[in-house]
């Protein structure tokens, strides 16, 4: 029995706060600031386009690229949100999410033992689809520069292996994001080093101090880069799983090779639903947008002025404080704040090893529950120090 | 709308120190314009929203819509009739309507008798009441935005990346 599973997956590390993640499902009446996902359900409209398909009979396979009208609808977006032109036909391609989107475009540029760049703290799945991939991950530590990548850092970490770098802003779990000039600078290491960019924007219209400049729409990048976006996080619709990749048609056809053997096509009913998305969503967004930023402040102001150090982050809805004062490690400070004080966060150590004096604190979540977790956090920390 | 009035109208209980917090002003400077707000009367009153199907008490009240026909009368219009009919106690709202009647009523009553002698013997008898239609209210589904339901369970998991 032993050799059933393969080595590849016998490698892959396990998530190593997934006992604690057991112990929160397992507790009532936990404030959990640990969700990431939006708090609001999916505007009415948008559901109600679902239902609809489905009355008139929309139950069928569409293309393995998505339907056509939803590459439109995404393409026209583009254009008119970032002045970005992506051939409907050729260099757009629907998928199960951003999750999906990135382990094809991985699976599409890796050869054996290729490098890819991770600026961390990062989102959980890139390093092991990386490594499915037959990548190696690199990971670059921001810690030192307040969690924001510099040019110089970036150009340190390339050599000869590196194909490409993933690079998601406004960042899960940092909430940090880059300005247009920030990104020029990183935009042209990696044009001159010839290093893909997976641009993972998910969080891109929750971005609340400047206008989110998007990768592919600065002078010289697009042809070097892959756009990820979906509807999870701007129209609140996370399970109906519906992401997009833009790029060259190159890579856009490679990984619709993958996509039509493993998935097919993404749930028709769910695309149905993020065309109307598309054209109706904007009030919505720019409704749920204030809202996260009148959050933002509250919360930011609240964990400085309970004791917990935060930079100040630019979009999604993430803070990631400082714990270092309190002498915990990141996990034996979540467990004990979820076992004493029943606030639910997650540990640094989720987003790379190297960070166990930081938690991520979802503000994805309603002010009275802001308000009573910040309480009950002061009371902890007043306990610890 | 100023973000304060759209915090209000949501949770009139905000603090102005929250308000200020969430806006990165000043806690007096909230105050100031919330004053200023009410003195204007662009913030009226703060009352709480009830769902009275739930609220089991003597007072339940009836809710009746009443369509009424009106001749305006020169110079005031509609306006002066109108103060005459929403100075009546038993009338909770008023508006001035364009279509096929005039005024929309809303009349509250402890029951159909009451509901239904105050358009007898009030409304109808006054002078520039043409007629009336009145529509008990059976059930209430949503009422100013607010869906009258018992709040749903959360949906969402606990904890995700």
């Amino acid at each position: 029995m032993k050799n059933i599973i393969s080595n590849k997956v016998k490698q892959m590390q396990p998530s190593g706060i997934r006992a604690f993640f057991d112990l929160v499902l397992g507790m009532k009446d936990v404030i959990s600031l640990g969700v990431g996902e939006p708090d609001f359900t999916t505007p009415w409209p948008i559901r109600e386009a679902g239902i609809s398909s489905l009355e008139e009979g929309f139950t069928s396979y569409t293309s393995n690229k998505g339907l056509y009208k939803l590459r439109l609808s995404v393409s026209r977006y583009l254009r008119n949100r970032y002045g970005v032109e992506y051939c409907p036909d050729e260099e757009i391609l629907i998928t199960v999410g951003v999750s999906e989107a990135m382990d094809l475009a991985l699976r599409t540029i890796i050869n054996p033992n290729d490098k890819i760049l991770i600026p961390s703290p990062s989102y959980v799945s890139y390093g092991p689809l990386t490594e499915l991939a037959g990548g190696i991950p690199v990971y670059i530590d921001t810690q030192k520069n307040r969690f924001k990548l510099t040019p110089e850092q970036l150009e340190r970490h390339i050599d000869d292996k590196t194909k490409g770098i993933i690079f998601n802003y406004p960042c899960n779990p940092t909430g940090i994001s880059y300005s247009r000039k920030e990104l020029s600078q990183i935009s042209k290491v990696l044009s001159k080093n010839n290093v893909i960019c997976l641009s993972d924007e998910i969080y891109a219209d929750l971005t609340y101090d400047f206008e989110h400049v998007s990768f592919p729409s600065l002078p010289g990048a697009k042809d070097n880069v892959v756009y990820f976006n979906g509807f999870s996080k701007s129209y609140a619709m996370t399970g109906w799983r519906v992401g997009y990749a833009c790029g060259p048609k190159e890579i856009i056809a490679g990984m619709t090779k993958i996509h039509q053997y493993t998935i097919m096509c993404v749930s028709i009913t769910s695309q149905m639903a993020a065309c109307e998305a598309l054209h109706v969503g904007k009030d919505s967004v720019e409704k749920m947008k204030r809202e996260y930023a009148r959050r933002r402040e509250f919360v930011i102001d609240g964990l400085n002025s309970i004791g917990l150090s935060c930079h100040n982050p630019q979009g999604a809805f993430y803070a990631f404080p400082s714990i270092k004062k309190t002498g915990l490690n990141s996990l034996d400070f979540a467990q004990k704040l979820l076992k004493e004080e029943k606030v639910a966060v997650v540990p640094g150590t989720a987003f790379g090893g190297e960070f166990k004096d930081y938690i991520r604190i979802s503000y994805a979540s309603s002010f009275d529950n802001l308000k009573e977790a910040l309480r009950r956090m002061s009371v902890f920390l007043k306990k610890q120090l | 709308m100023d973000e304060i009035l759209e915090v209000l109208e949501k949770d009139a209980r905000t603090s102005a120190e929250d308000i200020a917090k969430m806006l990165k002003k000043k806690p007096k400077d909230i105050k100031e314009k919330i004053k200023k707000y009410e003195k204007e009367g662009v913030i009226l009153r703060y009352k709480a929203v009830l769902n009275k199907d739930l609220v089991h008490d003597e007072d339940s009240r009836l809710r009746a819509l009443i369509e009424v026909n009106i001749v305006p009368q020169k110079d005031v219009g509609f306006d002066k009739i109108a103060e005459r009919i929403y100075s009546f106690p038993e009338v909770s709202s008023c508006y001035l309507i364009s279509g096929s009647y005039d005024l929309l009523v809303v009349v509250e009553g402890k029951n159909i008798h009451t509901v239904s002698s105050f358009v007898a013997e009030k409304l109808s008898c006054l002078e520039n009441v043409r007629g009336t239609t009145t529509h008990f209210l059976l059930k209430k589904y949503k009422e100013d935005g607010v869906i009258l339901k018992h709040k749903e369970e959360n949906k969402r998991i606990a904890i995700s990346y």
